[in-house]
């Protein structure tokens, strides 16, 4: 039956029958194939979302060693282990039990270092990834779904923080937790209620920490690792984008396959973090919970603070004041029922910053589309100065968190800066309003002089800082040409022009495209335009090649 | 018993007793508040007081007044006591350097024998706190009671890890690493600018050991989990995540790409 042409493939090595067993009945091959073939193009800012993941992936394991010991009861117990401070100190079992891992179980404290600091920076390594994204155009057609998945990540990854953080029981996450319920008792008639079922009656209640406790490790990591799934789906589908560069646009990809070179490069680099963070766990403490003690509702301690991706709305807090040009934002509402309270200056703080950031956030890509009309899909990514507007609203958005964030730290900056902490409310008050309108000018400009100074070399060269005397006595400063490659870059990019209002079907120019056209005036109003190929001949032809040529001969000299 | 169970429904019955109520509060008070003055272990000769009595007016007099009675420039010193002279001369907050949010530790001026002279003259103005006896600035105490106190007590100001704090306006709850026991145990008995007193009443002397014993303890054990980042807490966690963390994992992925771009 079987004829020389037909015999199956046999595989020489044993491994290589496994191998091949396991495909014939798996099909990897194929998918291999199709994965291994996609090509990711090279730049160190590409690799934030794999920091992101691969902290992630540590935070899934340390996490689960943490199950194995970590009791999420807030029933009573009396502290016997071994650290003396603490010693027949009353406590939750949960704190009892994360006291136990830190002290009592062989490598227990490292691990939840590992822990807590890979934490810290799955959630840094998002914000400079968003930020990447961001700052660089990647959330455009046909990526914007995607920019929402990341949002939604971003939320997830910061709730799944909080509610890790509050899991201990100790003095500082327990203060935490009491802020939050603050937050929650100011919303309008329904707080109180959500507050009663969230925490199973009165704050702080034996329910919270065993509730956290589920969100934490089972719901919250579920959506996000659902969500990843999605997110890295939709980057293999759309490809990744690419830097302007010669012979790329926005039509292919030029970089290196996934396997082998890539996948190889991507397995180290998860080790590499890895090791980052052991070390970073091994030197360094973080949430020392034996010095804050067990949570207690009377005490609270001087520089309490969240982790840092929650910072800033505790910053927004700080900065609220209680009294507004002698009006109090407390509210007493007199019902038929009895008075009710409306507290504005713990409402207002708590939910609108956080509001405006993630409002527009999401919406962002389809503010951009909906200005410039651009319906194109964009593989080719935007260097930073070549979209001055938007750079300048990051950098806004950027200021105004920074702000909030660093307010805080506003007793610290107050005792390491010898200042007043009146003074730094104060000021960092003024600076919410005012930094973002700074910043945001002053990075436009910086941006628009960059565009200037990229056509200035595309057009002239580099200043080389040399002087040459010519024959008749005029001194001329020698401009050496940029070669081709570099000069695309600097050249290589879209400039779009403030489009007018555009009449509809009926003549009209509708109310809405009226707002569009501001918009767009908004954004595109000042721009520096790329040298054509026509300027850049004209200006390579008059009289440049002879200085170039001397500059040649003078080089060898040197 | 009887007839005073018959007496109980006398319509004067409820004035009566709350009159004993408030005569035994107030007289528990007064108790109270004296308890502190009511041990003096340091013993001071005349001439210690005369001696403390010339320094006095040539360092202190411009500003606590002649007969430490007190001016514009500084409070009246009758009645704070030796601890308070002690604590103030001994650390180089006194004599004040410049006005300011709060007087600033400097180096001290006067020797121990100088400190006793005029912690000896202030004392024989008016009864105030003395210095403690060493049997309660030993340290020997129970440090996690201390600590249980001290939390309730002290973190509010000076931070749970005792890494100090800011107050408002420029002054600052200091950190309490590297302070004496005695200079602990005179800070709550006297409270110095900014800090309450916390008086026998309020924290027996025994506890006040156990809060030293709380503090020379975390001070002698150290940080167990490694670097402690200035026991500031999450913000200086978070600087250390953003600057040295992500710096070198900038670091790695510009050496990873740098072979290509
Ligand atoms: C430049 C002015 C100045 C000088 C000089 C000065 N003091 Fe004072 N002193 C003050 C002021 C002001 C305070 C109050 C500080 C506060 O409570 O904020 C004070 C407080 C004190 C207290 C604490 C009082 C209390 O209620 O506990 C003592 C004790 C004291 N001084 C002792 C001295 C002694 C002893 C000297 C001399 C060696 C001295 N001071 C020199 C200005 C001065
Ligand atoms: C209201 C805030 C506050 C509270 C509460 C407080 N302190 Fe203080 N403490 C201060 C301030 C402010 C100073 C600085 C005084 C000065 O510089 O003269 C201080 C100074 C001290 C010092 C001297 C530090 C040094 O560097 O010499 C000690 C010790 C001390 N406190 C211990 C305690 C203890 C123990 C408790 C709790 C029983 C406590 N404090 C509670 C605010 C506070
Ligand atoms: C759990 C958190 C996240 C993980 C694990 C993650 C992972 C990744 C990875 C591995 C990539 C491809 C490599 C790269 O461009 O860096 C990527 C791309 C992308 N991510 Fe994320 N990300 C996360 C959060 C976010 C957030 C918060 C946003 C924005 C709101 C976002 C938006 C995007 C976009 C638009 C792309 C495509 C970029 C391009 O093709 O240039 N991601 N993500």
């Amino acid at each position: 039956m079987s004829t020389a042409a037909e015999t199956p493939y046999k595989p020489a090595t044993a491994t290589g029958r496994i191998t091949d067993f396991v495909d014939q009945r798996v099909g990897g091959s194929g998918l291999l194939r199709e994965f291994g073939r996609k090509v990711f193009p090279d730049h160190w800012s590409f690799m934030f979302g794999e920091v992101a993941l691969y902290s992630f992936v540590i935070l899934l394991l340390s996490g689960t060693f943490l199950t194995f010991f970590f009791d999420p009861s807030m029933a009573e117990s009396v502290y016997n282990g071994s650290y003396v401070p603490l010693k027949g100190v009353d406590m939750s079992v949960a704190m009892n039990s994360t006291l136990n891992i830190s002290f009592d179980i062989r490598g227990g404290l490292f691990m939840r270092q590992v822990h807590h600091w890979s934490a810290l920076l799955f959630t840094a390594s998002i914000a400079v990834h968003m930020l990447r994204v961001f700052f660089t155009g990647a959330f455009r057609k046909p990526r914007e779904l995607n920019w929402v998945v990341g949002g939604v990540l971003l939320i997830l990854s910061l709730a799944d923080g909080f509610t890790g953080y509050s899991l201990p029981d100790d003095l500082l996450s327990g203060n935490g937790l009491r802020i939050i319920q603050g937050v929650i008792s100011s919303i309008p008639v329904i707080g109180t209620y959500i507050s009663f079922f969230l925490f199973g009656g009165e704050f702080p209640g034996t329910a919270i920490i065993g509730r956290l406790y589920v969100l934490h490790i089972l719901l919250v990591p579920a959506m996000i690792l659902l969500m990843i799934a999605i997110h890295l789906f939709m980057v293999v589908v759309h490809k990744h984008t690419q830097y302007p560069g010669p012979g790329r646009n926005d039509r292919n990809v030029v970089g290196y396959p996934l396997g082998p070179v890539y996948a190889a490069k991507a397995g180290g680099f998860f080790f590499i973090i890895f090791g980052v963070i052991a070390a970073i766990a091994a030197l360094f403490t973080i949430n020392p919970i034996w010095n804050y003690g067990p949570y207690d509702p009377s005490p609270i301690s001087a520089g309490t603070q969240p982790d840092w991706y929650i910072g800033w709305v505790d910053g927004a807090l700080r900065l609220m004041p209680g009294w507004l040009l002698g009006i109090p934002l407390e509210w007493n509402i007199p019902f038929p029922w009895g008075v009710n309270t409306l507290s504005l200056n713990v409402l207002i703080p708590a939910l609108v910053p956080a509001g405006i950031v993630f409002t527009v956030l999401f919406i962002y890509p389809w503010i951009e589309r909906w200005v410039t009309k651009d319906d194109r899909e964009h593989h080719v990514l935007d260097r930073p100065r070549n979209a001055p507007t938007r750079t300048a609203i990051g950098m806004a958005g950027f200021t105004f968190y920074c702000v909030l964030w660093a307010a805080a730290s506003s007793d610290l900056i107050a005792t390491h800066f010898n200042v007043s902490l009146n003074d730094v409310i104060y000021w960092l008050r003024a600076l919410l309003f005012l930094g973002p309108i700074v910043a945001f000018t002053v990075t436009k400009r910086i941006a628009l002089a960059l565009q200037r100074k990229d056509r200035e070399i595309a057009l002239h060269g580099r200043e080389t800082g040399r002087i040459v005397r010519l024959p008749h006595g005029e001194y001329q400063e020698v401009h050496a040409q940029v070669d081709d490659y570099k000069r695309f870059k600097l050249v290589g990019y879209e400039s779009p022009e403030p489009s007018a209002g555009v009449p509809n079907r009926n003549g009209i120019v509708t109310k809405q495209e009226k707002r569009r056209a501001l918009l767009s005036r908004f954004f595109f109003e000042d721009r520096v335009a790329p040298a054509t190929p026509a300027e850049l001949h004209a200006a390579h032809g008059h009289g440049h090649e002879e200085i170039e040529a001397s500059d040649k001969t003078k080089e060898v000299a040197r | 018993m009887k007839a005073l169970s018959q007496k109980r429904r006398h319509p004067l019955a409820a004035v009566a007793l709350l009159l004993l109520g408030l005569m035994l509060t107030g007289g528990l008070y007064a108790v109270a508040t004296t308890a502190n003055q009511a041990k003096a272990a340091t013993t001071y000769s005349a001439n210690d007081v005369q001696e403390g009595g010339k320094l006095f007016i040539a360092n202190c007099a411009t500003c606590h007044g002649m007969g430490a009675s007190g001016s514009p420039d500084g409070p009246s010193l009758v009645g704070v006591g030796a601890a308070a002279v002690d604590f103030q001369v001994a650390t180089g907050r006194m004599p004040m350097q410049a006005q300011g949010p709060q007087a600033l530790q400097k180096p001290r001026q006067f020797n121990d024998e100088q400190t006793h002279e005029l912690a000896a003259y202030v004392a024989s103005l008016g009864a105030g706190p003395a210095i403690p006896e060493a049997k309660y600035t030993d340290g020997g105490g129970d440090a996690a009671n201390g600590g249980v106190l001290f939390r309730v007590n002290c973190a509010m100001c000076h931070n749970a890890a005792a890494a100090g704090g800011a107050l408002t306006r420029g002054k600052f709850a200091p950190a309490l690493a590297g302070v004496s026991n005695q200079h602990i145990y005179e800070a709550m008995v006297t409270g110095p600018q900014n800090m309450p007193v916390f008086n026998d009443a309020n924290i027996t002397p025994s506890d006040k050991r156990d809060i030293i014993t709380f503090l020379d303890t975390i001070e002698a054990t150290g940080s167990p989990g490694g670097a402690a980042l200035g026991s500031l807490g999450p913000v200086s966690e978070g600087l250390f995540i953003w600057i040295a963390g992500l710096g070198v994992v900038i670091a790695f992925t510009v050496w990873l790409t740098s072979r290509t771009s």
